[in-house]
């Protein structure tokens, strides 16, 4: 492993707040770490797991999910779906022994270009110290059951 | 040219947005990498141009989509919620389905928020690829058009709400104004005199509120409240709660006996700023519109102790109504307009400039109030007592205004209030007026000549924030005095000035309410807590939220002319929408596939907007178009994957997914495999 680990994030934002507030922090000239890739949902409430499997999986480091505040839903309470999943999807990584922290959800209105850069700064540095998951490289390198067996013992 | 890896043929064009983008991008670096290789997601073009929204960037993808024969379009340049619309016309106009254009932010999200050009590039070409892969999976789609009700909700009846409801009902549209107090007119009809040309406020705003009150396509609700808003943009299903007035307004005439009866006197909060007074049963003054008094249960002798009942046995009309319950009315409209105004600031925080504790300290609306020929002194000015005309008076600007500890924005209207209250106290009393101001702000038509003038009448100007109001005397001048301790910077020097009156120009507030009304119309407020406009220069009075517009003060502080400017505009759109009759809305339903369904009904009971129905005749839950908002929340639920969201289905989503992990993963793997 090199000295330097530049993780790799993908974060699902909701069309309505935080990719608001992603905006808001650019045309502000806000900086922040520059290891977070967005996709852009409607509504946080849209969060698959199998999102979120399917980006660690391809190589990302952590997933972020953010969604309108409690009560400030878009689509009046879709984001507590969110928050749901994404409980259920910090057991599912517990189960496969990956530290649950890898996932993080964060509710940021279109107002908190702030909090948004912050945020993405803290969660960097979080996963910074966590180290590589290197789960794509496992499943790249050793059989996919080898590689199931490998983060499961 | 069919054959391309099997692949639809993709076009990528990369903007330098002058050098918004180029400057922490590099473009050509970019464009050249997706040439390479994004090849075998389909892309056959890749180009980088100054700016893509200009005319000749657009012409750039109209003739590739006809030259190459481009079956997806991915412009990488600004947010999405900017220029989407811009280049999937030019798609559109090229023959190309709308659908089939992306947009890949690499400016808000990339070049904007990030230093390091090389980890910015990298960053630029994952979005990039993002995109690519994920618009060869894009679906054409055809928008779906929708009716517009032509009737219009107006919330607040100040004067921006009540252009508004004007200019839509002379256009020969029903308007319903929703106001929460007993009358309309708003803090204007409080003011006395209005900047700068002294137009007395209750002589331009009265014909108003009356030809509002009586106009045939006007609904008037005061003394109501919207509780509920369903629907979208052209289909809105309003509840709005009217309270009871427990005057029958069929009844009553608006004599005016029952108020010259009641024999119970309260302290006027609201319309007479705390310095004036009025009955249990009331109008809040004799120009109110409409007329029909309301009964203030909580201090109404009958509803607290049982016992009183005069107004009923004043009342020529048998108008009074003890039982009236409130009412839930149901109304249907096609557009919302939010004038809902805004609160003042608390001068009691500012606790150094001893407004409730110094008698002598005065609000701006108390003034307003006071100079009022119809308000509590008659339009004397005096002090608390109610008979000493002041002698010297001191003007504070910016209270709780462009102050950290309070709010950080300029209130806008204070500068030219405050020059406006030296006049009046110099023409009626004669008095020195000094004004303490930080910076002076006169750039409308005519304000800054009013100001000259203020100053040729011999106001005298003091630069420099005010520290501190008192009544410690420190000699025998100051004795009995209000003094006020200011640095004046202008001559670098501490002041004490005594004076007998002292005004403070208080800021504009956003409502203490704004966040939940904002909730119920599905719009958000910006961290100062004022409604967000779609676009605060181009698009100043539409919001995010199709189909609900903001005028006034709701959205920022503003004087009379703006707010009556975007009442105009406000009503301008929404004509727009009613004499189009329809309007088309992304089509980004959710559809159920009744052959995957096994009508588990996990999907029913997770709409909001009970869009979805269970069909018992085919066993199979059913999505109605027309409801559903595209959130997609049921998408992520079916477990029969069953639900397919166009837009935003899962192989869109997975190859993008795949895209924006594409350049560092799969091939630096392979690479490092291979060694």
């Amino acid at each position: 492993m090199s000295e330097h680990f530049e993780p790799v994030i993908i974060g699902f934002t909701c069309n309505w707040c935080s990719y608001r507030a992603a905006d808001l922090a650019g045309t502000t000239r806000l900086k922040y770490a520059p290891n977070v890739r967005l996709v852009r949902l409607m509504c946080s409430g849209r969060i698959d797991p199998t999102f979120v499997m399917k980006a660690l999986s391809g190589g990302a480091d952590g997933v972020l999910i953010t969604g309108c505040h409690p009560g400030e839903c878009h689509y009046i309470k879709q984001n507590y779906k969110a928050l749901r999943r994404h409980l259920f999807l910090r057991r599912l990584l517990k189960g496969l022994g990956i530290a649950p922290e890898r996932i993080r959800l964060v509710w940021v209105s279109a107002a908190e270009g702030t909090k948004w850069a912050s945020t993405i700064n803290s969660f960097v540095e979080e996963i910074r110290a966590l180290g590589p998951l290197g789960w794509q490289k496992k499943l790249a390198t050793d059989s996919k059951q080898d590689a199931a067996q490998e983060v499961l013992a | 040219m069919s054959a391309n890896n099997g692949k639809p043929k993709v076009g990528v064009y990369i903007c330098h947005c002058g050098t918004n983008i180029s400057h922490t991008v590099d473009v050509e670096q970019v464009r050249d990498w997706a040439m390479e290789k994004l090849g075998a997601e389909g892309v056959v073009i890749a180009r980088d141009y100054k700016f893509m929204c200009s005319s000749q960037g657009q012409d750039l993808i109209e003739q590739d989509i006809k030259a190459l024969g481009l079956e997806r379009v991915v412009v990488a340049a600004c947010s999405q919620h900017l220029h989407e619309m811009t280049f999937r016309n030019a798609g559109k106009r090229a023959g190309l389905n709308p659908y089939l254009t992306k947009l890949a932010s690499i400016r808000e999200q990339v070049a904007w928020v990030h230093e390091d050009r090389a980890a910015a590039t990298e960053k630029a070409k994952a979005v990039v690829a993002g995109a690519v892969q994920r618009v060869v999976k894009n679906q054409p789609l055809e928008e779906i058009e929708v009716p517009i009700h032509p009737d219009t909700l107006v919330v607040g009846g100040g004067i921006a709400g009540i252009q508004a409801a004007l200019e839509i009902a002379n256009a020969g549209y029903k308007v319903y104004l929703v106001e929460r107090e007993p009358s309309i007119g708003g803090h204007m009809a409080q003011f006395d005199k209005t900047f700068p040309t002294l137009d007395c406020a209750a002589c331009i705003l009265t014909p108003r509120m009356f030809e509002t009150g009586m106009h045939p396509n006007i609904e008037l609700l005061t003394w109501s409240e919207v509780t509920q808003v369903a629907g979208y943009v052209g289909n809105f299903k309003v509840t709005v709660k009217k309270k009871p007035r427990h005057v029958n307004e069929v009844l009553c005439t608006g004599c005016g006996a029952c108020m010259e009866k009641c024999p119970k006197k309260v302290v006027d909060q609201v319309f007479e700023a705390g310095i004036g007074y009025r009955k249990a049963i009331y109008t809040n003054s004799a120009q109110a519109m409409p007329k029909f008094p309301v009964i203030d249960t909580a201090n109404c002798n009958f509803f607290q102790k049982g016992t009183c009942k005069v107004c009923e046995k004043t009342c020529p009309t048998k108008a009074i109504d003890y039982e009236q319950k409130e009412e839930m009315l149901t109304i249907a409209v096609g557009n919302i307009i939010l004038a809902t105004g805004y609160d003042l600031f608390d001068a009691r925080r500012v606790s150094n400039y001893g407004y409730g504790r110094l008698a002598n300290v005065f609000t701006s609306i108390e003034f307003e109030r006071m100079c009022n020929a119809a308000g509590p002194t008659s339009g004397k000015i005096v002090l608390r007592d109610g008979q000493t005309q002041p002698k010297t008076v001191g003007i504070v600007h910016c209270v709780g205004s462009r102050d950290r500890n309070y709010n950080n924005y300029c209130s806008n209207i204070c500068c030219m209030q405050s020059l406006k209250f030296a006049h009046l106290v110099k023409e009626r009393t004669g008095a020195a007026v000094y004004e303490f101001y930080i910076d002076m702000r006169t750039p409308m038509k005519s304000y800054d000549e009013f100001y000259q003038r203020v100053l040729e009448e011999g106001t005298l100007f003091v630069r420099g924030k005010v520290a501190q109001v008192t009544d410690a005397a420190r000699n025998a001048q100051e004795e009995g005095k209000l003094i006020i301790q200011v640095e004046d910077t202008l001559i670098g020097k501490q002041r004490r000035i005594p004076v007998d009156m002292v005004l403070l120009s208080i800021g504009m507030q956003p409502r203490h309410d704004a966040k939940e009304v904002g909730r119920l119309f599905g719009i958000g407020c910006s961290t100062d807590g004022w409604f967000t406009e779609k676009h605060a220069k181009l698009d100043p009075v539409a919001t995010m939220t199709e189909g609900v517009l903001v005028a006034g003060t709701a959205s920022g502080p503003k004087d009379i002319p703006a707010s009556v400017s975007q009442g105009s505009a406000a009503a301008a759109r929404v004509l727009n929408l009613i004499m189009r009759q329809k309007i088309a809305l992304e089509p980004i339903k959710a559809v159920v596939n009744p052959w995957q369904c096994s009508g588990c009904r996990i999907c029913n009971g997770l709409c909001p907007f009970n869009a979805i129905s269970f069909k018992a005749e085919h066993k199979v839950s059913e999505i109605n178009p027309a409801l559903c908002q595209g959130c997609g929340a049921c998408v992520a639920a079916c477990p029969a994957g069953a639900i397919r969201s166009p837009g935003f289905s899962n192989e869109q989503i997975f190859a993008q997914i795949d895209g924006l992990l594409r350049n560092f993963s799969t091939a630096a793997v392979q690479e490092e495999t291979e060694q």
